[in-house]
């Protein structure tokens, strides 16, 4: 059914990942990243799944969520390793088959690849996981607001950001609506060839498009009714506020990020 | 034979997650064939789940609809021409109307029902009379139409597939009464015509009371009962209790026999009740 695609994939909760600021989150979210790549060796990949696996218990999301975001990207792994596996020829040999060569180097790149980039994927969802889109979209108006002094509309983007992300359930259920009551007149979208699927789709698209268009200019009204003229002098409900708990997040990863330079160097 | 008949009918919103809520719960119902119905429930009693589950929209988490003794969902290639015998009017369908000119539209239900060309344009023109819609909108574009209009035009195309079972979700509300005068007029003048089954789901008791000959009452998924008119008018009490207001005048009726004057039967209607005491004040002599 339309109904059960998830936007974003925010899942409620209350946990310390989810209390710290959406700001500290994307910055450190980018230091995660970074810790990942600066991974040289085995070691130091070691402590970036470390890494990932104690943001992830703190952060109390089910591991069945994970696995669904890890889906989408399981034919980049499997190219990954493949490509890996296949195309070093260098180091001690373990098989051989006509061109095609297994190497002791070969599978470890391809292993170390793989698990970056699960941790890669499976930290970096968590940020999605533990902040609504809404929070998201506010923390990226705040960071981005110097490139304001650049001419950037950063605000204007974020509004509009925002406000898209508040009409995708309205418009889901408008069209959930509309293909009824099409249907209840006798509408029949499953069958007939690939035109006739798409010329059934016109009932359906233009009362939806008639819709945006009636909800863009009440939404424009109501704001104008409420005197908003943009970002300029503009606070807000919700203050962003950074808490002693962003302190300890950006010291727990700093730590570990030292933790992989260190050992890299020591180990490597 | 009953024409929609239901075991057992429950639906389920969202089942398997926090949301889960039951919107039908255990129905088991018959409408016979030719009844003028209201159906009638506070909000969110799930008359607009039930009534979806008339012409195989919704599919029942668990227990049957049977339309005309043929059982929905048995054969899923069967609910297109279920849906061309049982008719329905959503909530707003104003907004569902889409072709360049009003005449298309209303063609539009009729044509998937694969109707050669002068039988269409006969159902259209016998429609647009009994809605009262001229020649001139016709050839307009939906778009440019009032609101009211609009929803007649919408109706319109339901009628225009002459179902024998025509089911309508509040089709008068947001107008104004006059607008509702006419619409209510116009679905009171088709179940004349045709004599087709039809149901009707209103807020207004007063509307209701007016039109129907039996209600169907919803209360919390469950189906409360139905039965005629008067009947369920005479369970003003529990219907309060639900939240339901009987029509004004039945509570006027009511608060006299509290005072003792007895009129011997129940009245649901001004008319009838302006009626009953003519009659009694004229019998005493009173002028
Ligand atoms: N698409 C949906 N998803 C989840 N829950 C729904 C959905 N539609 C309705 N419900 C819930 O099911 C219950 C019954 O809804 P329904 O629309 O059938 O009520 P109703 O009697 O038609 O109310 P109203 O008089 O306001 O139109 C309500 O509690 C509602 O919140
Ligand atoms: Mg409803």
């Amino acid at each position: 059914m339309i109904k059960d695609i998830t936007i974003g994939q925010y899942f409620p909760g209350n946990s310390v990942l989810h209390r710290m600021d959406p700001r500290v989150k994307i910055l450190l979210t980018g230091v995660f990243i970074v810790m990942l790549f600066a991974a040289k060796g085995i070691e130091g990949l070691a402590v970036g799944i470390l890494f990932t696996v104690t943001a992830f218990l703190f952060s109390k999301i089910p591991l069945k969520m994970m696995g669904k975001s890890l889906k989408p990207i399981i034919p980049i792994v499997i190219f990954t390793a493949v490509l890996n596996l296949f195309f070093i020829r260098t180091g001690k040999v373990l098989w051989e088959w006509k061109i095609i060569k297994l190497t002791q180097e070969g599978i470890d790149t391809s292993l170390f690849m793989v698990i970056r980039i699960i941790c890669l994927i499976c930290g970096s969802s968590l940020l999605t996981y533990t902040t609504s889109p809404i929070d998201l979209t506010d923390a990226i108006e705040r960071l981005m607001s110097p490139l304001k002094k650049i001419k950037v509309p950063v605000h204007e983007l974020a509004m509009m950001m925002t406000i898209a992300l508040r009409f995708i359930p309205t418009l889901i259920e408008e069209t959930d609506k509309i293909m009824s009551a099409q249907k209840a007149r006798g509408a029949d979208m499953e069958t007939g060839s690939l035109m006739q699927k798409a010329k059934a789709m016109i009932p359906i698209l233009i009362p939806l498009f008639v819709a945006s268009f009636r909800h863009a200019e009440e939404l424009a009204l109501a704001m104008e009714c409420r005197c908003y003229h943009g970002g300029e002098g503009r606070t807000r409900m919700k203050q962003l506020k950074m808490s002693i708990l962003d302190l300890w997040g950006s010291l727990f990863c700093g730590v570990f990020l030292a933790g992989v330079i260190v050992i890299d160097r020591v180990l490597g | 034979m009953a024409v929609i008949k239901t075991e057992d009918l429950t639906y389920v919103y969202g089942d398997g997650t926090p949301f889960r809520k039951v919107a039908v719960d255990h129905v088991n119902l018959e409408i016979e064939k030719g009844d003028f119905a209201g159906i009638i429930g506070h909000t969110g009693s799930g008359k607009s789940t039930l009534i979806q589950h008339f012409n195989g929209l919704l599919r029942p988490t668990s227990g049957s609809v049977y339309i005309d003794g043929e059982r929905l969902w048995d054969n899923k290639a069967r609910l297109r021409p279920i849906r061309f015998k049982v008719g329905l009017v959503f909530q707003y369908p104003e907004y569902q109307l889409f072709e360049e000119t009003v005449y298309k539209d209303i063609a539009f239900g009729p044509k998937n029902m694969g109707l050669d060309e002068d039988e269409i344009d006969r159902r259209i023109k016998e429609t647009a009379k009994l809605v009262g819609l001229s020649d001139s909108v016709m050839q307009k574009s939906p778009f440019e139409l009032s609101g009211g209009q609009k929803r007649r035009v919408a109706i319109a195309g339901v009628m225009a597939m002459e179902p024998e079972v025509l089911i309508l979700d509040e089709p008068a509300s947001g107008l104004d009464p006059k607008g509702r005068e006419q619409i209510l007029g116009m679905i009171k003048e088709y179940h004349k015509a045709k004599g087709n089954t039809v149901l009707l789901v209103s807020h207004s008791m007063e509307d209701i009371a007016r039109n129907v000959s039996k209600i169907l009452v919803m209360n919390d998924s469950k189906l409360f009962c139905y039965d005629e008119t008067a009947k369920v008018f005479h369970r003003s009490a529990e219907l309060e209790k639900m939240g339901l207001a009987v029509p004004q005048v039945t509570r006027v009726f009511d608060r006299l026999k509290a005072m003792g004057f007895d009129m011997g039967e129940d009245v649901y209607t001004v008319k009838f009740g302006s009626g009953l005491l003519l009659d009694r004040l004229g019998k005493k002599g009173a002028k």
